[in-house]
């Protein structure tokens, strides 16, 4: 009896060991495990045992029996993994073939430098405004200190309506519809379309945009003007930038300066981009004059700010080293998609 | 603005600088350079040389051989080909290893021309004389220069000497960008002052002396000015014996170095005082004058008046006239006349130094098309006071250089004086506006270097007249900021009260309409706010169409651009065919721009500017994709209802069989469509075009992101299909809205799953099958609550005159 177990034990391992894959360990399993597997069979025939061996024989069968199961539990995890491998190994790709993406459109670059700034400055507590772009001839002129008959009004080609409605020339009448309706502190910026009699050409657009900014309260300075302009274009153009201001004349704003950075192309050093100046002359700005605020219901003895004005388009233009203003306008897909 | 720098340092004694360190700190002091350009760039080694003797050489018939004195122990060689070389003759020579601008042609030529000691034709060369465009002139500026040839220099020229510095050409002439409220400055003065005061050296102006001799004045002129308002001052003097000479050459070349053409001593007079001190002169022959009266007034309307250019003129009676006691004689400011003009046979003469109002001068300047050297000037708003010293200056002139002789006194008419300004010293409040802490000794300090006095007695600062844009604080901040200088000034954040950095809802809800038309693969463009009336026609509006009542600009580019857009479609159908035509396909655009609606025309009021969400495509998908779009842009802006569609949306641009308006809650928020092909073809796009446009305004009214969430049911869901039979013109959106209206709680969704018309159906009906989706909320579904509400259903698809299919 005991060889008759250790004959079928030595069978089912020789067995389990040559099986090649899943179904012929099935096989094996079945054959001696199964309802009429040879192991089966020696405990079916278990009742032509004496009495007093049954004991033993038993435990022959179930150390017997054990080992089987457990010989071929590791050898069907064995076989398993191989057949994920296999199958693995036949599913590998060839990760560099063509990516299948959205095909998602793209976003103007004006738009994405106004989305730049209206970050930044919105993280430093200011509010984004708008303004008519048809607008009354005080607002774009009167308001901002610039009365009938003055020079600047024929500087700014400007489009008119009629004798009191004007297409705005800048963005700048922003600053005085908010300080109508608006108490000190005021932080805001004022994107937006502008207009000027410009003929269409590389560097002119009689449509364009600026950004207005304006900050408001008891005691901003002209270095708080400097701080806030440098850091907006640290930001803007990286923290490397540096900055100057020049002396200039505004009629709303007064002291006035303009400010260039240095060329972020050659830093400094002077290129064809910066036309060998190493400077790049990037906007207006100024301490709002007395008489504009007072004109705009602010008590100037309370109360002073400053006011920058950006041509968004010159930023465009710069950022991406576009060469023709005309380009922004076109629309142009094969241009769009490359921002 | 130009000034010479050498002008500039002659008076400003001890102003030592580079041309870069000038400009440089002029800029940075407020008078911002433009540019600067060395006349002599590109000359080197030109001296004044002589020619000492000519001979013929040997091999070429037009060539001579020169022995040229340049100043040094041994004459030099030089072979030339000028026809107008003479012994004696004094030329410019360049020598060996020098350069000049350019070829005697005029020609300039990039980094100049190299002149090296050569054979010409077998005979040594061992420089070069030359014209005066091989300096990088003209003879324009030299006027006693040959047209074709050397040009031959006076014969007390110092041989051996440098020739550019001879003639002038040793400068930098300077272009500054003056800004309109620093009159001053548009003059040799103003620059020189504000250059001392950059480079804290002293400002030396020219000493103007006494002049005239014993007779008076008003025994030759009156005058009389009948319009103040527009002749603030009249001044007049009279030059008796007038002898017309070449002035000397250092006013020629300072002359020059302005970019002014030196004439005649009389006119070069005039010209130079007009620079040096900003203040046109205009000088008439007295001898012309009837009445020996000048009257100051306004021209006649309709009158003709010919001025000194010969051309005949048209006046009207806003415009300022110089008159004598029967005529007109010139036009104030801008021009002379013919009748009273300087002529080679003029023995005495009317000079003129007047004030005249900035404003009237360029409005007539506009009207009349004129604008000349001195309208300029007086267009910027002169100071009344500059013109009696830069008379006298003339009349000072007049006599050093001998044109003539001036008669004692001068004429000036000034009823209201020009007083300079007194404003409070406040330096605390200039160190408050400029985050400073500049001692107020220092800003005085800074004042007075460009003659801004301090009365300390009154503590107020003395504002001379001429600096008409100094009146208050923040002015006087600006001067102090200049000197002390911008850089130094320190570099701050605001710290008062925080604010909130914020994007107002409106503009949240055109972020999102952005990126959903970006995710759906639109790019996004702009055009222009003004277009052409002619885009109607394009578009095929009918002529009574109210979307016609366009605002017009009054002074347009050009018809193209004439009229404030109050549809958007024709910037974006402009931007497809632009496409189209440079071959780009599938193109998808979308534009967020203002309609400008007017309330009523002409405008009593601002119109009504409307942002208008502009979708366009053609080549790949169609007019339910772009319905897709609408809706999922709806959807992520919080309308989340049904919107519905008005095929009767009665818009003539678009094909009258595929266009809706789109309807959210009863209101139109917008259309779409495909564009009629007639307006295609109008465009040149030969592709199927689709279009929808969301009116952005009503968008933002009734976006709203207040919504719950629902919970997750689940219990089980039953479906029911249902087949039907329906009349052709019944819209599948009726069909809907049967299901909505009537499908109860229980209808969970219903989704349309065929759609034929064909052979099989009746003519006059297509098949529409449905899935529709019930689940309870609450509990489980019995057949009963299914059939109940499908019952519903199908009596009101009855109504429709809908039938199942078996």
């Amino acid at each position: 009896m005991k060889e008759r177990l250790q004959k079928i034990q030595e069978d089912a391992m020789r067995q389990i060991n040559e099986a090649v894959n899943l179904s012929v360990l099935n096989d094996v399993r079945v054959a001696f495990l199964g309802k009429k597997g040879e192991l089966t069979a020696v405990l079916k025939g278990m009742k032509d045992v004496a009495p007093e061996d049954r004991p033993k024989v038993g435990q022959f069968v179930n150390e017997a029996r054990k080992q089987i199961e457990e010989a071929l539990e590791s050898t069907k995890e064995k076989l398993e993994k191989a057949a994920l491998d296999k199958k693995l190994k036949e599913e590998v790709i060839d990760v560099t073939l063509p990516a299948k993406r959205n095909k998602i459109g793209h976003r103007h670059p004006n738009t994405l430098v106004l989305d730049e700034v209206e970050r930044i400055f919105t993280g430093m507590g200011y509010e984004v405004v708008e303004g008519p772009e048809l607008e009354y001839d005080y607002y774009n002129f009167e308001a901002l200190n610039i009365p009938a008959n003055h020079p600047a009004k024929d500087e700014q080609d400007t489009f008119y309506i009629d004798d009191k409605i004007l297409l705005r020339t800048q963005t700048s009448p922003v600053q005085v519809r908010v300080m109508e309706k608006q108490k000190p502190p005021i932080r805001m910026i004022a994107p937006g379309r502008v207009f000027r009699a410009d003929e269409v050409d590389a560097t002119h657009s009689p449509s364009f945009h600026q950004i207005e900014g304006m900050v408001i309260d008891k005691n901003v300075t002209f270095s708080d003007l400097k701080g806030t302009l440098t850091m907006f274009v640290q930001q803007m153009f990286g923290k490397d930038t540096k900055v100057k201001f020049r002396p200039h004349h505004f009629p709303f704003t007064e002291p006035s300066a303009e400010m260039d950075i240095s060329c972020f192309k050659c830093g400094g050093k002077g290129c064809r981009f910066c036309k060998g100046e190493g400077w790049i002359e990037i906007l207006g700005c100024g301490m709002v004059h007395p008489r504009v605020l007072r004109m705009s219901g602010i008590d100037p003895e309370e109360y002073q700010g400053f006011a920058f004005g950006v041509g968004l388009e010159r930023i465009s233009l710069l950022k991406y080293e576009i060469d023709d203003m005309r380009l922004l306008y076109e629309n142009d897909e094969r241009f769009l998609k490359q921002f | 603005m130009d000034t010479s720098l050498n002008w500039i340092k002659d008076l400003v004694p001890g102003l030592e600088c580079t041309d870069q360190e000038y400009m440089d700190a002029m800029t940075l002091s407020g008078t911002k350079v433009e540019q600067g350009n060395r006349l002599d760039k590109n000359l080197s080694k030109i001296v004044i040389g002589q020619v000492k003797k000519i001979e013929k050489h040997p091999d070429a018939d037009k060539l001579v051989i020169c022995q040229v004195d340049v100043g040094e122990d041994d004459l030099i060689q030089i072979v030339t080909g000028a026809p107008n070389v003479f012994e004696n003759a004094k030329v410019p020579v360049v020598l060996d290893g020098g350069s000049v601008a350019g070829g005697h042609d005029g020609k300039i030529v990039e980094g100049g021309v190299k002149i090296k000691k050569g054979k010409l034709r077998g005979v040594e060369s061992c420089g070069m004389m030359c014209s005066i465009e091989e300096l990088g002139s003209t003879t324009e500026m030299f006027p006693d220069a040959a047209e074709d040839g050397l040009y031959i220099l006076p014969e007390d020229a110092p041989v051996g000497e440098s020739a550019p510095h001879y003639l002038g050409l040793d400068d930098l002439v300077v272009e500054y960008e003056v800004t309109s409220n620093r009159v001053d400055c548009f003059s040799i003065l103003g620059i020189a002052r504000e250059a001392a005061a950059t480079f804290d050296k002293k400002f030396v102006p020219p000493v103007v002396t006494e002049t005239g001799n014993s007779e008076d004045v008003n025994d030759y002129i009156k005058v009389r000015v009948e319009d103040k308002e527009l002749c603030k001052r009249y001044t007049a003097r009279v030059v008796k014996n007038v002898k017309f000479a070449p002035s000397p050459i250092w006013m020629q070349k300072r002359l020059r170095s302005q970019g002014i053409r030196p004439i005649n001593n009389l006119v070069d007079i005039t010209n130079y005082v007009m620079e040096e001190f900003g203040q046109p002169m205009h000088a008439y022959d007295l001898d012309t004058i009837a009445g020996k009266e000048i009257v100051v007034k306004r021209a006649e309307k309709g009158e003709k008046f010919t001025t000194l250019d010969g051309q005949e003129r048209e006046l009207d009676d806003s415009m300022l006239m110089i008159c004598d006691a029967e005529k007109s004689v010139g036009i104030a400011g801008i021009m002379g006349g013919e009748n009273s003009m300087i002529t080679e046979k003029v023995s005495n003469i009317l000079f003129e130094a007047a004030c005249f109002d900035g404003t009237n001068i360029r409005l007539s300047g506009k009207k009349l098309g004129m604008r000349t050297d001195a309208s300029a000037k007086f267009e910027k708003g002169l100071d009344p006071n500059l013109a009696m010293e830069a008379m006298n200056r003339a009349c000072q002139l007049i006599e050093e250089l001998g044109v003539g002789e001036v008669v004692g006194g001068a004429v000036d008419v000034y009823d209201t004086k020009r007083e300079g300004l007194r404003v409070p010293f406040e330096p605390e409040k200039y160190n408050k506006l400029l985050g400073t802490d500049i001692p107020a000794e220092t800003m005085i300090g800074y004042f007075a270097k460009i003659d801004l006095g301090y009365d300390k007695e009154t503590n107020e600062i003395l504002v001379p007249s001429w600096r008409q844009d100094v009146l208050c604080d923040a002015d006087l901040a600006e001067e102090v900021a200049r000197f002390y200088g911008y850089d130094k000034i320190p570099t701050t954040l605001p710290n008062g009260q925080s604010t909130t950095g914020k994007i107002s809802f409106k503009q949240y809800i055109e972020k999102i309409a952005r990126q959903v038309a970006e995710y759906c693969g639109f790019s996004q463009g702009m055009t222009y706010s003004f277009e052409s009336p002619k885009v109607y026609d394009k578009l095929l509006i009918d002529q009574d169409d109210n979307v016609r009542n366009a605002i017009k600009i009054s002074n347009p580019l050009g018809e193209d651009f004439s009229i404030m857009r109050t549809l958007s479609l024709n910037g974006m159908l402009t931007s497809l065919s632009t496409n189209y035509g440079r071959r780009n396909k599938n193109v998808r655009l979308y534009e967020m721009g203002n309609i400008y609606i007017p309330k009523q025309l002409p405008l009593t009021e601002l119109p009504d500017e409307r942002k208008q969400l502009t979708l366009g495509m053609y080549g790949e998908g169609d007019f339910f994709e772009m319905k897709g779009v609408v809706e999922e842009l709806l959807y992520q802006v919080g309308m989340r209802n049904k919107p519905e569609y008005d095929p009767k949306a009665e818009l003539n641009f678009l094909h009258p069989g595929k266009q809706a308006n789109i309807i959210y809650d009863g209101k139109v928020v917008g259309y779409l469509g495909e564009v009629h092909p007639t307006v295609c073809a109008n465009y040149a796009i030969k592709d199927r075009v689709y279009i929808a446009v969301i009116d952005m305004p009503t968008v933002t009214e009734m976006a709203s992101f207040d919504y719950k969430y629902e919970g997750i049911v689940n219990f089980p869901a039953s479906s029911r299909d249902i087949s039907m039979v329906v009349p052709k013109e019944v819209l599948v959106g009726d069909i809907e809205k049967v299901f909505d209206q009537r499908g109860g709680k229980y209808l969970e969704s219903y989704k349309l799953f065929d759609l034929y018309e064909g052979e099989q159906i009746k003519d006059g009906f297509k098949s529409v099958a449905y899935s529709l989706v019930f689940r309870g909320k609450e509990k489980n579904l019995e057949e009963a609550d299914i059939s109940k509400a499908m019952k519903k259903i199908l009596n009101g698809l009855e109504e429709l005159g809908i039938e199942l299919r078996a």
